[in-house]
């Protein structure tokens, strides 16, 4: 494999830095205290990966000293200490410790990481690209944290249940790329399948938490967001997207017709943000690549009660900064008449957004950081459906209408949650 | 006994505009800075969203964005020879509190003074004679030019968006704009706003008479814009809701809109709200700031010493904390002698009603924003020939209905009743076809007698005696409230108003309706040391690690609004403590 993609390197006029040393990853078997470039691409991949977004507690812990808990469907589950610490973090781990941990979901003394650690998309990865995200930890200060790993609720506190999972649903072995694609299509399916795991978020789960094939990409429930479909699906997708709409929102949060908050504005914060240019450029170009349905839903006509009620309360409530035409001001306030987020085919996000109101994420490229109110004090059940239905319906393409029902339940699981 | 924190580089007293200005700047001169707030943090989406923010009753009436007077407050006198009493609700302005200050509150009216408002004393000297100033005025140059603060004034109008048309660039005369403005180096960075019905008559009719009116410069913008740090605001809606109100559509310029995102992003710096600066601490030389004694909310106290204090409360405040800190000499009116307290100023509000036929004038008083509105400029500062007339000074008249807030607007003729169905009846018959009010902005220069010092009875929470404002105005405010009233209705009258109610200002000085918020003076800048508490870059002269911001250092009020003036100052001062101070710390002036 390495092969064809040497051969596509030499026949590309421009290839990333990063893009060349991924493909000829045949060196690197060892950590090197010295090693600058393997130390330096630990770093990035690092940031790539998002390790310091999960692995350090947001209240105050040292980087990546472990202690969040990642919220699942099935409890929480709590991130280790990854730094070199002897005694609490991994300060003993061997490089293979370290790789099966990573691309095998294997503890040193054999027992199963759940997939909340997002090992079946860094199996992805080659053994190098690993070992220098290990040769960069090796170089952070340590950190003392002590943290409880077993917070899941019986049975899936026993460990050996992920076997079962692992035979379902973990393929492991590093990306193969496709050697009729550019190479640029297939450094961004890496990103996208392995380092960058967006499809741990963004691909459709089953019960079990494991991956739905017919999902790939097209949107997932996750911590009471939707992470919303990236195919090119014109309707719910990156359809509207250019390749330069999506660079755009990955590296500063805020393109012109949408901006990022929940889940995703943390990710942008830590991650994407700091992405070169070249790799949101690749993520950007296999995205557009996916088919998306490209199905129309009729749209819920303008005499409907829904429709009426809801009009009325944008024009009071929403058309201040959405604008009447729904176009918002690109940039910081989102275009609902444009954004695919409004249009996915599950409403939470749309519903949690006007019940709790979000803040954006600021970025040094844009650090405005626009937040958008709260209605759900204000509005009720009824008049919060009605406005989503109008905002899904009243520019193309439409969207299902949003019930009463359906926004009291999501009322009801908000509750619950912390922002 | 009061815990001390880690030094600081600087110290910020007070997180409005000019304390936002300055830790930017200094924060990009990579200084480690530290501002302290008294009141609480606040930002648009949390504290005054749309959804809200609209709220006449909560905000206007019953004041939730300024400083209870519980927690501070003042003692008020007119004249030197009453007994002053404390103020327990504000009336005649509005003290700002939290973060963002009166940023968040104010009309976003963006003016610049006139070229010879800098050299008041010089100009009117030379073009009248010392003898045609009342014997008792103490106007005073400022020590700065307007060429000087020229490039300032255009930073902060870039950092606001600001809305405008521009009279006079570079020299050229701009048809449209301010014909009496000072050369600016490039145009406003946002067209002007759209004007409503009644803005767009009145400029009409002033223009029928021969004035040259133009769109009232205004930090609600009128374009979505991106500021050159990189933060956007996005267009306003003509709400209505700006003065007295935050701006929940982040199209009011405001340290929350323009500054304060770029700033808190920055490692060398932090805030801490909620916390109330009560002393300056000095060496025991007296001549060197140590840094600042603050208290919590817990009664808790706080030393932070630094390296540099800048003071940039509300102007009341500032002055009042030089006081309480022992730094510069109190002002004595009678002897005529000290600085911290003399020269005190306010505007000279006037105001016309104009009632039209509602059969065929219909202004929908609503559609407005806090900076919308037409003006002219003939009759400010020393724009018009005062030989024949007897006073100095002036302001700019302008048609600049803010509002159709149902509260506040209940115009009715002079001689209506004051309650019951009559005055139900006219309210009904006149709301959308009045023009309430205007503008009629007149300057409020200094005297002898119109200061701030320590009341001699009333104390605040500490212990502390209360600030007295000793306030009355002077027969050369009144004749120029009265000149400039009569020509303002002169306009509404050739606009086809059917009554018209006059009420310019006359004395005595009312604390209990509002005015303006533009207190001025105090701790005021100039070249002599013995009439002045700080120098030409708001340098303390007795304490030369302090520089104050603000009105406060303002000789005089000139016909405008004071905050593109005060914000100009604050990057004037901060340009000299960058690229002069920092450089060798000490004095900037010798005297």
């Amino acid at each position: 494999m390495h092969k064809a993609l040497a051969t596509s390197i030499a026949a590309a006029v421009l290839a990333a830095p990063l893009i060349a040393l991924w493909a000829t990853q045949s060196r690197g078997a060892i950590t090197d205290a010295q090693r600058f470039e393997q130390i330096e691409k630990g770093r990035y991949l690092s940031i790539i990966a998002d390790c310091a977004a999960c692995h350090t507690n947001p209240d105050g812990g040292k980087p990546y000293a472990g202690g969040r808990a990642i919220e699942t469907p099935f409890g929480n589950v709590v991130s280790a200490n990854i730094t070199p610490d002897n005694a609490t973090g991994i300060g003993t781990w061997s490089d293979e410790d370290f790789d099966n941990a990573v691309r095998h979901g294997r503890r040193p003394n054999g027992d199963r990481l759940y997939p909340a650690m997002p090992y079946p998309a860094y199996t992805k990865m080659p053994r190098g690209d690993v070992l220098a995200i290990r040769a960069y930890l090796n170089t952070i200060a340590s950190a003392h944290n002590a943290v409880d790993r077993n917070t899941l609720p019986f049975p899936l506190d026993i460990r050996t249940s992920m076997l079962g999972w692992n035979w379902l649903f973990f393929t492991p072995g590093p990306y193969k790329p496709d050697p009729q694609k550019s190479l640029e299509w297939n450094y961004g399916r890496y990103l996208v399948e392995g380092p960058g795991h967006c499809v741990s978020c963004h691909t459709t789960k089953n019960f079990l938490g494991g991956d739905k094939s017919s999902g790939y990409l097209r949107g997932n429930i996750i911590q009471g967001w939707f992470a919303p479909d990236l195919t090119n699906d014109e309707r719910t997708g990156l359809g509207r997207w250019s390749t330069d709409d999506i660079v755009t929102y990955l590296r500063t949060g805020h393109n012109r017709t949408s901006t990022a908050t929940g889940p995703m504005a943390e990710e942008i914060s830590h991650s994407s943000s700091r992405w070169n240019d070249n790799d949101l450029k690749s993520v950007a170009t296999y995205l557009k690549s996916l088919p998306g349905r490209q199905d129309n839903p009729a749209p819920v006509g303008n005499g409907d009660a829904m429709m009426v009620a809801g009009q009325a309360i944008y024009r009071d409530q929403c058309a201040a900064c959405h604008m009447i035409d729904g176009k918002g001001v690109p940039q910081l306030f989102p275009s609902l008449a444009e954004a695919p987020s409004v249009r996915s085919d599950d409403p939470s996000s749309l519903i949690r957004v006007i019940l709790r109101g979000a803040r954006t994420v600021t970025t040094g490229a844009e650090p405005t950081g626009p937040g958008m109110p709260s209605y759900g004090w204000q509005l009720n059940d009824e008049q919060v459906a009605a406005v989503a239905t109008y905002v899904r319906n009243a520019w193309k393409p439409a969207a299902s209408a949003v019930s009463a029902s359906t926004v009291k339940q999501a009322r009801d699981d908000l509750h619950a949650r912390a922002d | 006994m009061a815990r001390k924190l880690p030094k600081k580089d600087v110290v910020i007293i007070g997180l409005g505009w000019t304390g936002s200005i300055l830790a930017n700047e200094l924060t990009d001169e990579g200084l480690d800075v530290i501002a302290i707030e008294r009141g609480p943090w606040r930002d648009a989406p949390t504290e005054f969203p749309p959804s809200y923010a609209q709220d006449e009753l909560r905000y206007r009436i019953r004041h939730e964005l300024f400083l209870r007077p519980d927690q501070m407050t003042f003692t008020f006198r007119n004249k030197m020879d009453q007994t002053a009493l404390p103020i327990r609700t504000w009336g005649a302005f509005m003290p700002p509190n939290g973060v963002g200050g009166g940023g968040v509150h104010w009309n976003a009216e963006t003016w610049r003074f006139l070229p010879s408002d800098f050299v008041l004393k010089t100009h009117l000297t030379q073009r009248y004679g010392a003898a045609f100033l009342p014997q008792d005025m103490t106007i005073q140059d400022w020590g700065v030019t307007y060429d000087e603060l020229e490039p300032h004034y255009d930073a902060f109008e870039y950092i606001c968006g600001t809305s405008g048309t521009a009279g006079n660039l570079k020299g050229q005369i701009q048809e449209g704009g301010n014909p009496f403005e000072g050369p600016r180096s490039r145009p406003y960075p946002t067209p002007a706003q759209k004007q409503g019905f009644g803005h767009t008559l009145w400029a009409k009719a002033a223009a029928e008479l021969g004035y040259k009116p133009f769109p009232q410069p205004s930090g609600n913008l009128s374009q979505a814009y991106r500021n050159p740090l990189g933060v956007r605001l996005g267009p306003c809606t003509y709400c209505g809701f700006c003065e007295w109100f935050g701006c929940g559509n982040y199209s009011k310029a405001s340290p929350q809109t323009t500054l304060l995102p770029v700033l808190i992003r920055k490692s060398n710096f932090v805030a801490r709200d909620n916390a109330e600066v009560t002393r300056i601490n000095l060496d025991r030389s007296g001549k060197h700031a140590t840094g600042v004694t603050f208290v919590e909310t817990d009664g808790s106290e706080w030393e932070q010493p630094a390296d540099l204090v800048i003071l940039s409360a509300y102007s009341m405040f500032n002055v009042q904390l030089l006081l309480h800190s022992k730094i510069g000499q109190p002002y004595d009116p009678v002897a005529n002698t000290g600085v911290v307290g003399r020269n005190f100023t306010h505007q000279a509000m006037s105001s016309v009603d104009g009632f039209f036929d509602k059969s065929k004038f219909n202004f929908n008083p609503f559609i407005a924003s806090g900076a919308i509105g037409m003006c002219i400029d003939e009759f400010n500062g020393d724009n018009f020939d005062h030989g024949p007339l007897g006073f100095v000074g002036g302001g700019y008249l302008g048609q600049v209905q803010t509002n159709g807030r149902p509260i506040e607007t209940t115009p009715i003729p002079n001689g209506t009743p004051r309650w019951g169905a009559k005055w139900k009846s006219a309210v009904r018959d006149h709301y959308l076809s009045t023009l309430k009010g205007g503008s009629i902005h007149s300057s409020f220069y200094s005297y002898r007698d119109v200061y701030l010092d320590v009341d001699p009875t009333y104390k605040d929470r500490f212990g502390r005696p209360l600030m007295r404002m000793t306030i009355d105005f002077h027969d050369n405010e009144i004749k120029a409230a009265a000149y400039l009233t009569d020509k303002y209705a002169e306009i509404v009258k050739a606009m086809g108003a059917s009554h018209i109610d006059k009420s310019p200002r006359k004395p005595p000085y009312d604390i209990t309706k509002y005015q303006t918020t533009h207190l001025n003076g105090g701790a005021i800048m100039g070249t002599d040391p013995k009439t002045s508490a700080i120098n030409r870059y708001l340098q303390s002269w007795d304490v030369s690690n302090l520089f104050v911001m603000g009105a406060s250092a303002f000789p005089q009020n000139a016909g405008y609004n004071p905050t593109g003036t005060v914000a100009a100052l604050a990057y004037w001062s901060a340009a000299a403590i960058r690229n002069q101070y920092l450089k060798n710390p000490g004095p900037l002036v010798n005297a």
